[in-house]
């Protein structure tokens, strides 16, 4: 037993991705902690369609891949922040069309090659693909989310409990959700590399919405949340490495059925 | 020790001599509709005042336009003598219907303390003196029983008693509360009647809105009615208010 659980980390790619794992999964779902509990969950969705041209004309020039996503993903955060303030199309309906369209563009640009191989990886992720440069930005990013968090924790809580008061006493709502804004679309970026663009609302949504249902702390659901993020990243591994399917589809398997037993823990323990 | 207010401004004192709430002239609303057209009323500090008028008659829209939540689009609002959003600490204000998210995974005891955050700004965690206060003011309300509590799990009497011991908690001079007693117990409303009454005791102005227009001669120094978006009949006080004193900023008392 304690050689098929450390067999497959005596390779370096391995090492590599059980990093990844982690420098994904902790800020993946203490942002999708505020998204779950914000109801952003669309945001979510949205933002990591949008990476997707992104993604694909960094490719296409040239440039590294992970730099236009980021790219990307900072212009979707600010056209996302700008149209939730305008009032003319309401917010969901804008994002539907808006991101969309920039999902669209991307599926294009990636027609005009005439090899699909290397975007698969785009849109479903590998996280046995990571390289030792892909994980100093993930680890960047990783510090930069978790560390505004923690920085700004007590005003972020409040706004997202309660707003009104939150502005009375002179927080900048708008701008701390403009923050977050910004934080996901970078925890999106680097978590694109473990499950890809379709899947990535799952890695945000699924571990935090578990955790919901198991305490009522916010920093208790964040723990919770970042645990089976990352718990769901090492099963996806052995699972890739040991029957060769999906590394994403594996990890976002592994969060739904968490998800399921959390589920069913509370429907047992609040009867 | 170090502060980052909020507002990018420190904590100012108020003005002498200078009424708890001024209001001149106002006119302000929702978009481009104005609520209140001309409103002009004067609270003197240690007053409590009952604001009444019909539905839609702009008492709420008053509420928010001094707590800084619509703009000012004419006229003047001064608290303590200072314009709207100087003294963030010191108005506290109580929607009639909250948009607190009560399905929000946070505990009574942690929603309370966030009346402390005008006075920590930035970066700066609860202390120890500020746990304090809030334990203290759970006990006043008799909630302390329900501090680990989460906030969806009390009933709507109970989550009023927590809006209140939060304006306590933050320490506000000028208290705004929308329709306190609506639609709440029994028991709620005989210990915000008491609270209330110390707190009056203690140089606090309260501000009420509210229908129960039985209790207006027993409860309340001033009358004020709203209609048509002005205010009408400040009736006579029967305060000096001269002798009552003027808190410190962010003194609580428990």
């Amino acid at each position: 037993m304690f050689e098929v659980l450390v067999a497959p980390f005596r390779y370096s790619f391995m090492q590599t991705a059980l990093l990844a794992a982690i420098l994904i999964g902790a800020p993946a779902a203490v942002i999708g902690s505020y998204v779950v509990l914000r109801r952003m969950a669309f945001i979510g969705d949205a933002m990591a369609h949008t990476v997707l041209p992104g993604l694909v004309i960094a490719y296409l020039v040239g440039w590294s891949l992970s730099g236009g996503a980021a790219i990307a993903g900072v212009i979707a955060a600010v056209l996302i922040g700008w149209l939730a303030r305008r009032q003319e199309v309401r917010e969901d309906t804008a994002i539907g069309v808006v991101f969309t369209g920039m999902f669209a563009l991307g599926i294009l640009l990636i027609s005009t090659v005439r090899s699909y191989r290397d975007f698969t990886h785009m849109l479903f992720g590998n996280i046995l693909g990571v390289t030792v440069e892909d994980l100093r930005l993930m680890a960047l990013v990783a510090a930069l989310v978790l560390g505004l968090l923690a920085l700004f924790h007590k005003e972020l809580e409040l706004s997202s409990a309660d707003p009104i008061y939150a502005r009375v006493i002179g927080i900048p709502v708008d701008r701390l959700t403009f923050l977050l804004l910004i934080l996901l679309a970078l925890s999106v970026v680097t978590g694109i590399q473990a499950v890809g663009v379709v899947l990535m609302s799952a890695l945000l949504v699924t571990p935090a919405a578990a955790a919901a249902l198991l305490t009522h702390r916010l920093v208790h659901v964040m723990a919770l949340a970042a645990f089976f993020t990352v718990l769901a990243g090492v099963v996806g591994l052995y699972a890739s490495y040991y029957f060769n399917v999906s590394s994403g589809a594996a990890i976002v398997l592994t969060c739904t059925l968490i998800f399921g037993v959390a589920w069913m823990g509370r429907q047992i323990t609040h009867r | 020790m170090f502060f980052f207010s909020y507002a990018g401004r420190h904590e100012v004192c108020p003005v002498a001599g200078e009424p708890a709430l001024l209001v001149r002239d106002l006119y302000a609303g929702y978009d481009q509709r104005d609520v209140l057209r001309g409103v002009t009323m004067r609270v003197p500090v240690g007053a409590r005042v009952a604001l009444i008028g019909a539905n839609g008659a702009g008492k709420s829209t008053l509420f928010k336009t001094v707590a800084g939540l619509l703009p000012i689009r004419s006229g003047e609002v001064r608290i303590y003598g200072r314009p709207v959003g100087a003294c963030h600490h010191r108005v506290a204000y109580l929607p009639q219907r909250s948009e607190i998210d009560w399905h929000f995974p946070i505990t009574v005891r942690r929603l309370v303390v966030s009346g402390r955050y005008v006075h920590l700004g930035w970066f700066r965690r609860p202390r120890p003196e500020d746990w304090r206060i809030v334990d203290a003011m759970l006990a006043r309300l008799q909630i302390d029983d329900l501090a680990e509590r989460q906030i969806g799990q009390l009933s709507g009497g109970q989550q009023q008693r927590v809006m209140l011991a939060r304006a306590l908690a933050q320490g506000a001079d000028l208290l705004l509360l929308d329709e306190p007693l609506n639609a709440v117990d029994a028991e709620t409303r005989a210990i915000v009647a008491a609270v209330l009454a110390e707190e009056k005791a203690n140089g606090r102005t309260i501000v009420v809105a509210t229908h129960d227009l039985d209790r207006l001669e027993s409860d309340y120094d001033a009358v004020i009615r709203l209609e048509d978006g002005r205010a009408y009949g400040e009736a006579v006080l029967h305060l000096p208010e001269q002798a009552l004193p003027i808190l410190a900023p962010g003194v609580v008392h428990v």
